[in-house]
């Protein structure tokens, strides 16, 4: 459902994307793996249009995404949970709920904030606490949740289980494979290779902002020399 | 207690108008992070279109549904005005460096003020009485205006229903989420662009309601727009930016100040409020309920920097040629055209001072003029009252301004990016009031008289040699202070102050230095000024003395030093020929506009890039 086609994203004058091209098929879960500055967060930048690709196309089902204003991708059913989380420290989590908030969408699964709530019962508890008085994890969490309340077809997840407490990544994990469940096609992008495996169906590997490795995880185990090149193991 | 009691009350219903402005002008940078300078301009819009208005509904509607029908319609007419400037002006500019939003802002104020002289003339306008409310109530004895008590009793409803806006509505929530983190609000879906057009719209409704408001209490003239500037963002900086009910606080606060300045201090109105501030900003730098600003973390975000380079042999070479022709010049010039050159020399220094502290130190100052003509000020003040000879006084114009600039910087440079911006204005004010209304001082706007050089100066070909060494030696003194290690030191402040700190530089320090150093540079140019003239007036102090100077550094390009002093050199050129024109405000509002939108590097900037597309000019070479 979403295809890149030779992508290439600069900051400036630093080539970041080059000719990057893969494409995600609907319920899949594929996990984009990768050094630190491989171009990962671009990446999901490029396809939300936070970073505008110079060059290429990213299409979803079908439709051109280059070019178009963030609110408008995010519209046509993709959603995108930032790596730095960027929730709303000055709101509550119910308004930062409000803020993600979108009509439902035809194909894609529909959330509500008490569907929310029992996904993540943690927020529940501190569904009127402030964004900024809440720990990393439970930050990640009201992050994806927020995304997940404009019913997107396609979740982009940017490093979800950095900086957090293997407890609450356990959690994440098991999240991750619900919303699978239900048929949410998502890309995620990792450099914790046993938390990609957990979740993902097939992974990306890209270096340098090119692609390196595109297939299963089984073939993946079979190549341990692209595992040792281009991931921090 | 009668007398007191007549007198809050007055203050209070002052402070409605006040809060209405300066909500709105909170409301719209909490979201937009723009400063509207411009919101003055919708005030004073409100006050004419609710006179025309009033004029005619209640001959259809009758009295009472005319009147405040007037009122409410007024709000969204200017509301409307708000939204299409919104897309029209700061649209293409959201991306853009903060200067460049205040001056395009700054643009609108000159185009509304011309506009509104094209439809409703020059002469002031009394304001209709409210229908049913002419008469006045007896409290304690005093008589207070029925209008007062009615507006006493609504401003609080209004703060209500604007706390709910923001608080419970789903707008209020996208509203403040938008005010952290733009691109992030995009990201989940919300079209933002409708959602800071509606802001806009909304924050100068506000204003225009305040305009309408205020009507039966006094007027609408073509001053309304500067002369609220002042107390707005005093109201603005100690209520804490973004905070309504800081707002709020902050107006009544003020109102009433400001009648009890009146009944017992009538020589020190417009200072005491700004005395006021400056102690609420000793206590608490962001305001009362204001909180840190940490702009610029996510959703902002200009062009990278090109660092300046000295200018190449060539460039020395030109600006050598240019100075022998300048001194060469009386031999073949008429006298009217060395006075105007004067002028330009002492503009262009000026200038340069202003291009130093904000290109180089990236301190947008918004009161500049305070040290141009502190400086006047302090050298003419010596001159009467000292009978200094015009050697020593001359010196004391960049010492006093650079005094000046040690005290208004102490409070200032603890802030930075905007709240640093309003606070030199209101600061700049400070200096205009007092100098303004300290009449036994300063002779108030009677100016300070029969300040001349000495003898051997005197005549238009020694003052303008004069001018000529000083102006080019103040010059390069900046030039060589910006290529010095200090100068580093200041632009790695401004590009990244952390960073900077981390490398041992005491960022807020440097900055301190450098304010008083344009200070005092400023205050040259305004030393040459008042022994060119022979007189110095508080004309020189005022908002718009510090808006020619930052129009000009922004007309010439804003990232080199030159910049300052071609666009000088065009304004002063330019201005001679162009206030000759009925409606130059407009003319010169578009071009402002104009620029910000389509050649935001200044004439400099887009002499080089043009330049660089030729060939003609080398990347080693340029600056």
């Amino acid at each position: 459902m979403l295809e890149l086609r030779d992508v290439n994203s600069f900051y400036g004058k630093a080539h970041i994307l080059q000719d990057l091209s893969f494409s995600v098929g609907r319920g899949e879960v594929v996990a984009l793996l990768g050094r630190n500055g491989a171009g990962k967060s671009t990446t999901m930048k490029s396809i939300i249009q936070i970073v505008r690709p110079r060059t290429g196309s990213v299409t979803l089902a079908g439709r051109e995404l280059v070019g178009q204003p963030s609110y408008r991708v995010a519209r046509a059913g993709i959603g995108y949970v930032p790596e730095d989380r960027r929730i709303f420290t000055a709101l509550t989590v119910l308004e930062n709920l409000e803020v993600g908030r979108q009509p439902r969408r035809d194909g894609a699964p529909v959330w509500t904030v008490d569907a929310l709530f029992e996904l993540f019962p943690n927020l529940y508890e501190r569904r009127n606490r402030l964004g900024k008085a809440m720990s990393g994890g439970e930050q990640q969490m009201l992050t994806i949740a927020r995304t997940l309340m404009g019913n997107p077809s396609l979740l982009l997840l940017d490093e979800p289980s950095e900086g957090i407490a293997p407890v609450i990544v356990e959690q994440m994990a098991h999240a991750i494979l619900r919303l699978k469940a239900q048929g949410l096609t998502v890309m995620i992008s990792e450099q914790n290779l046993h938390f990609a495996r957990v979740v993902a169906d097939r992974a990306i590997i890209i270096e340098s902002g090119a692609k390196k490795f595109d297939g299963s995880f089984e073939e993946l185990a079979a190549k341990p020399e692209i595992r040792d090149a281009y991931l921090a193991v | 207690m009668g007398f007191f009691i007549a007198q809050l009350l007055t203050g209070l219903a002052n402070a409605a108008a006040l809060f209405l402005v300066a909500s709105g002008l909170s409301l719209i940078f909490g979201v937009t992070r723009i400063v509207n300078f411009a919101h003055g301009s919708f005030y004073m819009l409100g006050a004419y279109v609710g006179i025309t208005l009033m004029g005619v509904l209640p001959g259809v509607l009758g009295p009472y549904l005319g009147f405040w029908g007037a009122i409410v319609l007024t709000g969204l007419i200017v509301g409307l005005a708000g939204a299409l400037v919104e897309i029209v002006v700061l649209r293409p500019i959201y991306r853009a460096p903060e200067l460049f939003q205040l001056v395009a802002t700054f643009g609108v104020i000159l185009v509304i003020q011309d506009l509104a002289l094209m439809v409703w003339g020059a002469e002031d306008q009394m304001g209709p009485r409210a229908p049913g409310l002419r008469g006045v109530f007896r409290i304690f004895g005093e008589p207070i205006p029925k209008y007062d008590i009615v507006l006493i009793c609504i401003t609080p409803f209004i703060l209500l229903a604007l706390w709910a806006l923001i608080a419970k509505t789903r707008l209020g929530v996208l509203v403040r989420a938008a005010t952290q983190d733009r691109e992030m609000v995009a990201a989940l879906g919300v079209n933002q662009r409708w959602l800071f057009t509606g802001v806009f719209a909304l924050g100068s409704a506000l204003a225009g309601w305040g305009g309408a408001l205020q009507l039966p209490k006094g007027g609408a003239d073509l001053l309304m727009d500067f002369n609220i500037i002042g107390p707005l963002f005093v109201v603005t900086v100690i209520g804490g930016m973004g905070s309504l009910p800081g707002a709020f606080i902050a107006a009544v606060l003020i109102s009433v100040l400001n009648v009890f300045g009146v009944a017992y201090l009538p020589q020190s109105t417009l200072v005491l409020m700004f005395v006021v501030m400056a102690i609420v900003l000793i206590v608490r730098p962001y305001g009362l309920l204001g909180k840190e600003e940490v702009a610029g973390e996510h959703g902002q975000s200009g062009a990278p920097e090109t660092p300046i380079r000295p200018f190449g042999r060539r460039g020395r070479l030109a600006v050598a040629g240019l100075l022998l022709v300048m001194a060469l010049l009386p031999l073949v010039t008429q006298p009217f055209a060395l006075v105007l050159l004067t002028d330009i020399v002492i503009f262009a220094l000026f200038a340069a001072s202003l291009q130093f502290i904000l290109g180089t130190g990236g301190l947008v100052s918004f009161g500049h003029a305070a040290f141009y003509g502190g400086g006047a000020y302090a050298a003419a003040l010596m001159v009467t009252y000292a009978k200094t000879p015009m050697e020593i006084a001359f010196l004391f114009a960049p010492l006093g301004a650079g005094m000046l600039a040690l005290v208004i910087g102490w409070f200032c440079i603890r802030l930075s990016g905007v709240y640093f911006a309003m606070l030199t204005l209101a600061f700049s004010q400070l200096v205009w009031s007092l100098v303004f209304q300290w009449r036994a001082v300063t002779r108030g706007d009677d100016g300070l008289i029969d300040i001349w050089p000495s003898a051997w100066l005197s005549g238009t070909v020694p003052y303008y040699y004069f001018t000529l060494v000083v102006g080019v030696l103040g010059i390069l003194f900046l030039r060589t202070v910006i290529h010095a290690p200090f100068g580093y030191a200041l632009r790695a402040g401004r590009d990244s102050a952390r960073q900077a700190e981390a490398m041992g530089i005491d960022v807020k320090r440097v900055q301190y230095v450098a304010f008083a150093l344009a200070g005092a540079l400023a205050g040259l140019a305004g030393g040459l000024f008042v022994f060119a003239k022979g007189s110095v007036f508080p004309t020189e102090l005022e908002i718009g003395k510090s808006f020619d100077a930052l129009i000009v550094v922004f007309l010439g390009g804003v990232k080199t030093l030159s910049g300052g002093i071609v666009g000088a050199t065009f304004m002063a050129a330019v201005e001679d020929w162009l206030t000759r024109l009925h409606y130059w405000r407009l003319l010169l509002g578009l071009l402002i506009i104009a620029v910000v939108i389509l050649a935001p590097e200044g004439i400099v900037g887009s002499a080089r890039r043009l330049g660089l597309r030729l060939g003609l000019v080398k990347h080693t070479e340029a600056d």
